[in-house]
């Protein structure tokens, strides 16, 4: 990884190439363990989320048939939002990771499972999994960075279009499931020239993404509504509450993932030739954590350890917290910043940087980054 | 989540059907993306008839190292016919592993239930861990029966079972149903001792009856058996319908004598999975839907290997993050080049791999 910094202190400029590769193979091992020990406790936990998410939504949308009564509305749609939640992060995310791949279970594995959500599995699966995950916070490549819309690095040239960033975002936070669903169709590419928009792989997919929309909207308000008969109007509200619930809290966890200050972004020449090591050291640096007690954990899908998932992507997720702790240790081994901090607080640090960036730079450069610990004097810069 | 829909036979649809489709299409919609059974699934999990599963309701054991285990199907079973197998996916481990077992139970019981019986066999995973954990209420996935290891709807007038160790289990599903149709039947069976003999005192207790001539022999003090002793035990061998069933040497050796004797097509075999698969390096790569057959060596992914003989692969990250590149193993044994972890798929298995990090470790055969 040559050039990768643009922080003003560059956290890896105390590394030598074989430092790197000696994180690679620590984070190796890590690995290898959780293998070795990876069996039936995971498959239980799985099925147990399942389970319990089956049931809460099952609940939620019988309570929901009264909810012309205002007890009912609000323990439904609670009820409701949070199934969907789960739904949304725990599971599907999970799932769609391969991470339960390994118990050869058909119906929860990552080629067959289909989630609530506006964007069909596959194409998310190719977005996220396949982009987002390789080619993690390197700008140009990495479209998960302001999805495309957004200014999200300083050196990023910046154009009045930005003024409206922190508008964007707020809508897109509200509505975040069409938004993936426009990102992982790639729309704003796709749509721009005759040639792109009659691209039959892209007619292909906007035909799968409307047809899920479709049925997805129907079930949320149509016939869900229509079986409460007179709590028609009510129930459709619910559910509409439910989704924008989930579409809140799924974008703030996500922006938090990779926005809040400390955390690096790279450069497209600066993934040519990457190893094994140093990919590994990208993700490390590319992403943050959120703290907080267990159900926190749950309820992001185990999202809040961001940086755990980016490592190891197809390892269960319930077992990131244990990872954590030995990950962390290598963190402070190598002097390198493990970005972590409340929910709270990473995302107003995430919600700041929107709307700073929204704004051009201030001259002279920014101060510091308090995050960011201080680092040794280098002589050179890191060539690997 | 889609369930994988079993064929059904649709011809005339009555008009009550018709609304209940309706009706049921209505529930679908409420429950998408995943389908109402799979909500029901968490209160009744043998409801189902998209993925069948069965309950186990008894389990007996027979000798040190077999259990029989009665089994209710859930919906969505057909029927056996005697001598068939039933595939079972047990969950060791968190891992479904799916194994063959004869069903031994007579054919069509008023309870609906089916038994099969488990050999313990060496470094058998899911027969020891049956052996050892099932348990009454237990729940299985299940597979509808096959094989054709059956009686002809025309039934022989003379008939002769050679079996040797487990392989009585099929030929017992098919005397418990079938005896009092069979006039007259000899049974060869061998065992290591008299107690090792699986279900031994059924089979006793039917020769003393009267209901068939039954030859014991006990490898352990007799030797095995060769195929030039059943002229001796047996003398109107070749008159006689054969079926037979136990380790493949002994069905070889069977095979090329019933053959010599021009009496080839009176014999029927079930051969029990013969592999045990052992991790070597490298190996050839047969895609079986398009025919290519690759040399794949110990450090090549088996996804660089197959794009280099000209396979179409589908692929993505090619660093084993994204599972594009995920393909069925029909059968063969490859080792993950990141943590050197051996996944094995036998014949009847359809065993998911991701072809970016898999390498060789033997011949493998593709879905592809
Ligand atoms: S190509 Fe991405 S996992 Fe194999």
């Amino acid at each position: 990884m040559t050039t990768l910094q643009r922080l003003e202190d560059n956290p890896i400029a105390h590394l030598t190439a074989e430092d790197i590769e000696a994180i690679g193979r620590e984070l190796d091992a890590i690995r290898d363990e959780v293998i070795a020990a990876r069996g039936e406790r995971d498959a239980a936990y799985i099925r147990r989320v399942i389970k319990v998410q089956r049931s809460l939504e099952m609940g939620s949308r019988a309570v929901l048939l009264f909810s012309l009564f205002p007890p009912a509305w609000i323990v439904g749609t609670a009820g409701l939002s949070v199934a969907k939640i789960l739904e949304n992060m725990e599971i599907g995310h999970n799932i769609l990771h391969g991470q339960y791949d390994f118990m050869r279970d058909p119906k929860i594995h990552s080629t067959t499972w289909e989630w609530d959500m506006a964007t069909p599995a596959e194409q998310w699966q190719h977005s996220h999994n396949e982009i987002h995950h390789k080619y993690t916070n390197v700008v140009g490549k990495d479209n998960d960075l302001g999805y495309g819309i957004m200014r999200v690095d300083e050196n990023q040239r910046w154009h009045p279009f930005y003024l409206a960033q922190p508008l964007w975002n707020f809508i897109n936070a509200l509505f975040f499931e069409y938004g993936i669903a426009a990102y992982d169709l790639e729309l704003g590419r796709n749509l721009k020239t005759k040639k792109r928009r009659s691209n039959p792989i892209f007619r292909k997919n906007l035909k799968a993404v409307g047809r899920k929309i479709g049925k997805q909207a129907l079930k949320d308000y149509v016939i869900h509504p229509a079986l409460s008969g007179p709590s028609f109007l009510h129930t459709m509200a619910a559910n509409f509450t439910a989704n924008v619930v989930r579409n809140v809290w799924s974008h703030s966890v996500i922006m938090c993932g990779h926005f809040p200050n400390g955390v690096s972004t790279f450069e497209r020449t600066s993934i040519k030739g990457e190893t094994r090591g140093e990919w590994y050291l990208r993700q490390m640096l590319g992403s943050a954590n959120i703290s907080g007690s267990k159900l926190m954990h749950i309820m992001t899908g185990n999202l809040s350890h961001q940086i755990e998932h980016h490592l190891f992507p197809d390892l269960p997720a319930s077992r990131y917290a244990e990872v954590a702790v030995k990950v962390r240790a290598l963190f402070e081994k190598y002097d390198l910043p493990y970005v972590t901090g409340p929910l709270p607080k990473q995302v107003a640090s995430a919600w700041a940087k929107v709307i700073r960036l929204s704004l051009p730079n201030r001259k002279p450069t920014p101060d510091p980054d308090p995050m960011i610990p201080p680092r040794r004097p280098v002589a050179e810069p890191v060539t690997a | 989540m889609t369930s994988p829909v079993r064929p059904t036979r649709l011809g005339h649809v009555p008009v009550t059907q018709t609304l209940r489709n309706g009706a049921w299409r209505v529930v679908e919609l409420v429950t998408t993306p995943v389908v109402p059974s799979d909500y029901l699934d968490v209160i009744a999990p043998l409801r189902n008839p998209n993925v069948l599963r069965a309950r186990v309701e008894a389990v007996h054991r027979e000798t040190a190292n077999a259990v029989t285990l009665e089994l209710r199907p859930g919906r969505g079973w057909r029927p056996h016919q005697p001598g068939q197998y039933v595939r079972l996916g047990v969950d060791v481990d968190g891992i479904r592993l799916w194994r063959s077992y004869s069903v031994s139970s007579a054919a069509g019981q008023p309870s609906g239930r089916i038994s099969v019986t488990v050999n313990a066999v060496r470094d058998g995973v899911v027969s020891s861990y049956l052996l050892a954990h099932a348990r009454r209420g237990m729940v299985l996935n299940l597979d509808l029966p096959a094989g054709d290891f059956v009686l002809p709807p025309a039934r022989p007038a003379k008939s002769l079972f050679v079996t040797a160790g487990s392989g009585i289990t099929p030929v017992m599903g098919i005397l418990r149903s079938a005896l009092h149709e069979l006039p007259d039947v000899v049974v060869v069976h061998s065992a290591r001792t008299p107690e090792d003999a699986v279900f031994g005192a059924e089979l006793r207790a039917l020769a003393a009856a009267g209901k068939l001539t039954l030859i014991e022999r006990h490898t352990g003090a007799d030797g095995r058996l060769k195929p030039a002793d059943l002229a001796e035990l047996v003398p109107d061998l070749f008159e006689r319908e054969t079926w037979a069933c136990g380790p493949g040497e002994m069905l070889d050796a069977l095979a090329d004598h019933w053959s010599e004797a021009g009496a080839a097509e009176r014999l029927h075999v079930e051969r029990f999975r013969p592999t045990v698969l052992v991790a070597g390096d490298g190996g050839s790569v047969t895609f079986e839907r398009s025919g290519a057959e690759v040399e794949a060596p110990a450090g090549v992914s088996i996804l660089d290997a197959g794009e280099a003989a000209g396979q179409l692969m589908p692929s993505g990250c090619r660093m084993g993050i994204c599972f594009k590149c995920v393909l069925p193993m029909r059968q063969g044994i490859v080792r993950d080049m990141r943590d050197g972890q051996i996944t094995t798929a036998v014949e009847g298995d359809n065993v998911l791999i991701q072809t970016c990090i898999s390498a060789a470790a033997g011949p493998c055969h593709l879905d592809a």
